[in-house]
């Protein structure tokens, strides 16, 4: 959702409901903050192969509740540094969100587009419009624009710039 | 208006806020550990606007991966003591000062009712119990707080938590927790604020309530809040806070949901892998071969805890191939332990005794599980691979149960030993 408007497209990687932190970044590689480091073991406590997988751009789709957990900002970082483009649910738990606006990982809440979605569907979204293409099936969702308040300090590009912006 | 509100409100100047308002307050304390503040440290560091808001203000712990367990670890602590140093940190917790923070903290007087604290640490909920308004956040929030003493949330719905009734044997603060998560789901309670209530309270101390508000965040809540009563007051005179009583006034605005709970007809529950919501009766869950106990953590690593493991443990011994981990959760745990004799009674019972540490709740140290192991644990999270392998599990308990399981090698009622 950065303000330049970025469009992405990539293939899927289909996740159930309730991916926890543990699952995205075991607690044992909380030694590392460089995200591409963290990136290398993006997801392995959830299956081991699946940083192999992916490719630059690609998308993860996921259920409800993604990120549960713990507080750790290393599950957007590790997400990012693997080179995830952007993350779709059905809904995030409440520190993840805040933690992937506050690093600027680009998420959308769309249990709609979650639901047609299969492994490796081809998927465009448009950060500025706010729309999910699913290229595979032809479908298209709207998601709703962040708050006011939140769009902000995402157009300035995460909080660190967004509190710098305010003091300046 | 709801307890959460009312602070919220307090600390945005102003009459009122509403549910699902965005505002910006001021934060009484900012907190993180070895594993969130060197993020912190680095954004904080970018951001480059000078000192921190109040070095009286912000917290550090060295408490996750501490006594350091390798280099990695050991270079985080030690940049995290530069800058302890280098910013002249008030309260910096490092060698044998370290508590499992949401132990300590409380007991160094920190805590005080109506404040707001965030930290970088999803279990900083834990202050709930004093009638703090507090919520976990990520290291960029911390950041931003330990240079504006500022933050920005959504003012959450509430959701009342009565609590009736009497507690039965063996039954405590997390068999509370543990069955609202079971009723709530792992996101039932998501972005909303848990309020407990109730004559049921009466009969749960302050320990026990610390216990509660931990485990919020396992139902996705963004914080729990007990009202300050008398039990309230007494503990923060204890530790040099003081502190009045306050009636809670009803939300106005209704609750986003209602929950009951009788502890007269709660039995002591056990989490079942992978998600803590999955509780339930000790009885009904399986008798598992366990190969390790753990008794400690953020959850329940308090005195009355190990009081209570030791009442269970005493002229017992751990079963054979039991690995049993016992953690005082802090320095002054510790030596209680030590001076009301649970230390005797542990050592006899066949357990390790660690320092304060994070250790093996998260995978960390201090007892990391191997492929096909399974262990019951006073800690807050089962998740797949938590532990340690990805093909270990966890189960979650109550400090009397993980001792009386320690004593068969199976998970058992208490109630159930001769």
């Amino acid at each position: 959702m950065s303000g330049d408007g970025a469009m992405i497209e990539g293939r899927a990687h289909r996740l159930e409901d309730h991916v926890n932190t543990d699952l995205i970044i075991p607690a044992t590689y909380l030694v590392a903050s460089d995200p591409a480091e963290l990136g290398e073991h993006l997801l392995e406590g959830h299956d081991p192969e699946f940083k192999s997988r992916v490719r630059p751009g690609d998308i993860i789709v996921a259920g409800e509740n993604f990120g549960t957990g713990s507080s750790r900002e290393h599950a957007p970082l590790a997400i990012k540094g693997a080179g995830i483009a952007c993350v779709i649910a059905s809904s995030f738990a409440r520190i993840f969100f805040r933690n992937a606006i506050n690093v600027g990982l680009p998420i959308l809440e769309s249990p709609d587009a979650v639901k047609v979605t299969g492994e490796g569907d081809r998927i465009r979204v448009d950060l500025a419009a706010g729309t999910i293409e699913n290229l595979t099936t032809g479908d298209t969702f709207t998601v709703p624009a962040y708050p006011e308040f939140m769009r902000r300090i995402v157009d300035e590009g995460g909080l660190i710039k967004y509190v710098m912006s305010k003091d300046s | 208006m709801s307890q959460s509100r009312r602070i919220l409100a307090e600390h945005a100047g102003r009459d009122n806020v509403e549910p699902g308002e965005f505002i910006e307050i001021p934060v009484d304390l900012v907190l993180a550990n070895d594993v969130t503040a060197p993020l912190a440290i680095k954004e904080f560091e970018r951001l480059g606007s000078g000192g921190l808001f109040d070095p009286e203000k912000v917290v550090m712990v060295l408490d996750h991966f501490t006594p350091n367990r390798d280099i990695a670890s050991a270079e985080q602590c030690a940049l995290i003591r530069r800058f302890a140093g280098e910013y002249g940190l008030k309260h910096f917790y490092d060698g044998g000062e370290v508590g499992i923070e949401h132990v300590l903290l409380p007991e160094e007087g920190l805590i005080r009712p109506g404040s707001v604290v965030i930290g970088a640490d999803s279990h900083t909920c834990t202050y709930g119990a004093l009638g703090a308004f507090a919520t976990g956040v990520g290291s960029t929030d911390v950041a931003a707080a330990m240079s504006s003493g500022m933050i920005w949330l959504k003012v959450p719905e509430a959701i009342l938590v009565e609590v009736t009734g009497s507690l039965g044997r063996y039954v405590g603060g997390k068999d509370i927790i543990l069955y609202l998560i079971g009723q709530l789901g792992v996101d039932g309670a998501t972005y909303r604020s848990l309020e407990f209530t109730g004559d049921g309270l009466e009969d749960l101390g302050v320990e026990g309530r610390l216990t509660v508000a931990n485990m919020v965040i396992e139902a996705g809540a963004k914080n729990g809040i007990f009202p300050v009563d008398d039990k309230t007051v007494r503990y923060l005179a204890e530790v040099g806070v003081e502190a009045r009583e306050a009636e809670v006034e009803p939300d106005e605005t209704g609750y986003a949901g209602r929950i009951e709970i009788d502890l007269g007809e709660l039995p002591p529950q056990v989490a079942l892998p992978p998600l803590p919501s999955n509780s339930v009766p000790v009885g009904e869950a399986p008798r598992e071969k366990l190969d390790q106990v753990v008794i400690g953590s953020c959850t329940n690593g308090r005195i009355e805890d190990l009081r209570l493991a030791a009442e269970v443990l005493a002229g017992r011994k751990a079963a054979p191939g039991v690995r049993l981990v016992i953690i005082p959760g802090s320095p002054r745990v510790y030596r209680e332990s030590m001076t009301e004799g649970l230390f005797d009674v542990f050592l006899d019972a066949g357990a390790i005794i660690s320092p304060p540490t994070c250790g093996p709740c998260l995978g960390g140290h201090m007892g990391v599980l191997a492929a096909g192991e399974k262990a019951l644990s006073t800690t807050n999270r089962n998740f797949v691979g938590r532990m340690g392998h990805r093909e270990s599990e966890v189960y979650l308990c109550n400090p009397a149960v993980a001792a009386a399981s320690a004593v068969t090698g199976r998970i058992t009622d208490p109630g159930e030993l001769t």
